[in-house]
C-alpha cells in the first residue's frame, strides 16, 4: 500500500506536469497527420534532417573529444584556476544562445580574433551546436567522477597500470551511466539548437539549415503545416535517440 | 483506494486551478495603442510613436500570422500588401499604402571589391548574403535578380532584412540586398549602392479596432510623412 501524498503536492505536481506535456499533445492533436508523410518527406525537410543529425553528432564528437578530458582535469587535478576554468566552461550554459552566436563571431569570424573562415558552413553550424552543447557533458561527466570513488582508480595504478590506461580501462567504464546521460543532454541541446546557428552560420539548406531554422522559415511563411510536421519529426528523432541511450546506460549499469 | 481519491482530488483541484487561470485571461490594455509593423518600420515608427504607443516588431508575415491566432494588436503594418491583404476581413477599413521603399547593394565602407551593379554579385568570390523569400525583403531581391537576369549563389538566406545587413556590417559577408531605409540606419559602417530598376516595396497599414484609427491617422498626416522621409522611405 502506497502512502496517500499530500494533497497540495500532488495538485502542485499535477499542474507541473500538465505543463509540461500539453504542448507536446497540442504538437500531436493539431499534427496534420493524412498530410504528415508526404511533409516530412519533401526534399527540403529530408535534407533539414539529415544536416540535423549530422550537426548534432558531430558537435557531440567535439564535445566527447574535448570535454571528457576537461571534466576529468576538473574532477581529478588541482592546478591554479579551475574554478576560473570550471565557471568559464559553464558560461555558454547560462548564455543565451543568439548571444552565443555574436561572441563566436567576434571570436572566429571572419574578423574576428582568431578567424577561422567557416561562416556560412557546416562546421558554422556545428561550432554553435558544440559551444551551447559541451557544458552539459562537461558538469555531467566531472559529477560522475566526482562521486566515483578513487580507490579503483588508486588500484589500477598499483597494479601497474599508467594514468592513461587506468582511465581508459577503469575510470571511463565506471562513469559510463554519467557519461551516456551527459552524452543525450549535449546531443538533445545540439539537435534543438537555434539562436547560436542562425546568428553564426546563417540559413542555407543543405549547408546550414537545421530542422530548427526549417521549422521556423516555414512558419515565417505561412506554412503551418509543414511547420508541425517538421516539428513532430524531430520531437519522434530525439525519442527515438533517448530510448537507445537508455538502453545503452541500463545494461552498462547492471 | 485512499491513493485512487488523493489523484482525483488532485484532477479536480487542477481542473478548478486551470479554468480560473482561463477566465483570468485577457490583459486590460486601455488607453494603450498596439502596433504590429514589418521590422524595416522599427527606426521610423518610434519616432512617430507617442508615450503610449507599444511596438512589436517582426517580420510580415510573422506579425499575421500572430494576429490570426488572437494577438491583441490594434494596428498593423506590412512591408508589402499581400500579408496585411490575409487578415482583411479585420480590419476596420481597407489597408492603405503610406510609405514605399526599394533595394539597394550594402557592402563594406568604401566598397572595397567594387560592387556596383547586380551582375558583380555573381562573382564566385564574392559572399552574397540574401533575405529568406519568405519575407518581403528576400522576395523583392529575388525579383530584383530575376529582373536583371543575375544568377546569384547566397552564402545564406537571413530569416529577415535587419541580420542581413548585420551580417554585412561585421564583415561575415561581402555584399548583402538590404531597403535603402536600413543602409541609411547603419550610417558609416556600409557603403550602399542602389540597384537600378529596383522593385517597389509598397507599405500598408490597416486598424484592427476603433482605439488603432489615431495611430493610422498620425502616420499619413503631413508630419508622419515627414518623419519617414526622414529615415529614407518613398511617399506613397
Amino acid at each position: 500500500m502506497t502512502r496517500r501524498p499530500p494533497i497540495s503536492l500532488a495538485v502542485a505536481a499535477t499542474v507541473g506536469v500538465a505543463f509540461l506535456v500539453l504542448p507536446l499533445v497540442g504538437l500531436l492533436v493539431k499534427a496534420p497527420w493524412s498530410d504528415l508523410p508526404s511533409l516530412v518527406t519533401s526534399p527540403e525537410a529530408r535534407t533539414a534532417l539529415r544536416l540535423s543529425l549530422e550537426c548534432s553528432f558531430g558537435a557531440l564528437a567535439l564535445a566527447l573529444i574535448t570535454g571528457v578530458p576537461l571534466a576529468w582535469l576538473l574532477a581529478r587535478r588541482d592546478f591554479p584556476g579551475k574554478a576560473l576554468v570550471r565557471a568559464l566552461v559553464t558560461v555558454p550554459l547560462v548564455l543565451p544562445p543568439v548571444v552565443g552566436g555574436v561572441a563566436l563571431l567576434f571570436a572566429f569570424g571572419r574578423r574576428g580574433i582568431f578567424p577561422l573562415h567557416i561562416a556560412f558552413t557546416t562546421w558554422a553550424a556545428i561550432a554553435a551546436e558544440a559551444f551551447v552543447a559541451m557544458p552539459f557533458l562537461v558538469l555531467a561527466v566531472e559529477g560522475a567522477l566526482t562521486s566515483l570513488d578513487q580507490r579503483y582508480e588508486d588500484v589500477a595504478g598499483t597494479l601497474g597500470a599508467g594514468p592513461l590506461t587506468t582511465f581508459r580501462r577503469v575510470t571511463l567504464p565506471l562513469v559510463g551511466p554519467g557519461l551516456a546521460a551527459g552524452a543525450a543532454l549535449a546531443w538533445a541541446r545540439a539537435l534543438g539548437e537555434f539562436g547560436a546557428t542562425i546568428t553564426f552560420a546563417g540559413n542555407l539548406p543543405g549547408s546550414t539549415q537545421t530542422l530548427p531554422l526549417h521549422v521556423y522559415l516555414q512558419l515565417q511563411s505561412g506554412h503551418p503545416d509543414a511547420a508541425v510536421a517538421a516539428s513532430v519529426l524531430m520531437l519522434a528523432v530525439s525519442i527515438l535517440v533517448l530510448v537507445a541511450l537508455r538502453g545503452r546506460w541500463r545494461v552498462s549499469r547492471s | 483506494m485512499n491513493r485512487l481519491r488523493g489523484l482525483r482530488a488532485a484532477v479536480a483541484a487542477t481542473t478548478v486551478f486551470l479554468v480560473s487561470a482561463c477566465a483570468g485571461g485577457s490583459a486590460g490594455s486601455a488607453g494603450s495603442v498596439t502596433v504590429f509593423a514589418a521590422a524595416s518600420l522599427t527606426d521610423a515608427f518610434n519616432a512617430i510613436g507617442a508615450a503610449h504607443t507599444k511596438f512589436s516588431f517582426a517580420g510580415s508575415q510573422v506579425l499575421v500570422q500572430q494576429i490570426q491566432d488572437g494577438a491583441p494588436a490594434d494596428v498593423l503594418a506590412t512591408a508589402d500588401t499581400i500579408t496585411i491583404g490575409q487578415v482583411s476581413d479585420q480590419l476596420e477599413s481597407a489597408p492603405q499604402t503610406f510609405a514605399r521603399n526599394t533595394l539597394v547593394i550594402v557592402t563594406a565602407p568604401g566598397n572595397p571589391q567594387h560592387l556596383t551593379t547586380l551582375a558583380d554579385l555573381a562573382e564566385p568570390k564574392v559572399q552574397v548574403v540574401l533575405a529568406d523569400p519568405s519575407v518581403p525583403a528576400g522576395k523583392y531581391a529575388a525579383q530584383a535578380l530575376h529582373d536583371a537576369h543575375v544568377t546569384v549563389h547566397p552564402r545564406s538566406l537571413e530569416i529577415d532584412v535587419r541580420s542581413v545587413l548585420t551580417k554585412v556590417e561585421v564583415g561575415e559577408a561581402d555584399a548583402g540586398i538590404v531597403y535603402v531605409t536600413d543602409a541609411m540606419s547603419a550610417g558609416a559602417k556600409v557603403s550602399s549602392t542602389p540597384i537600378a530598376n529596383s522593385p517597389v516595396a509598397t507599405y500598408q497599414i490597416g486598424a484592427l479596432d476603433k482605439q488603432g484609427e489615431a495611430f493610422v491617422t498620425e502616420v499619413l498626416s503631413p508630419a508622419g510623412q515627414a518623419v519617414l522621409h526622414r529615415y529614407g522611405f518613398l511617399s506613397p
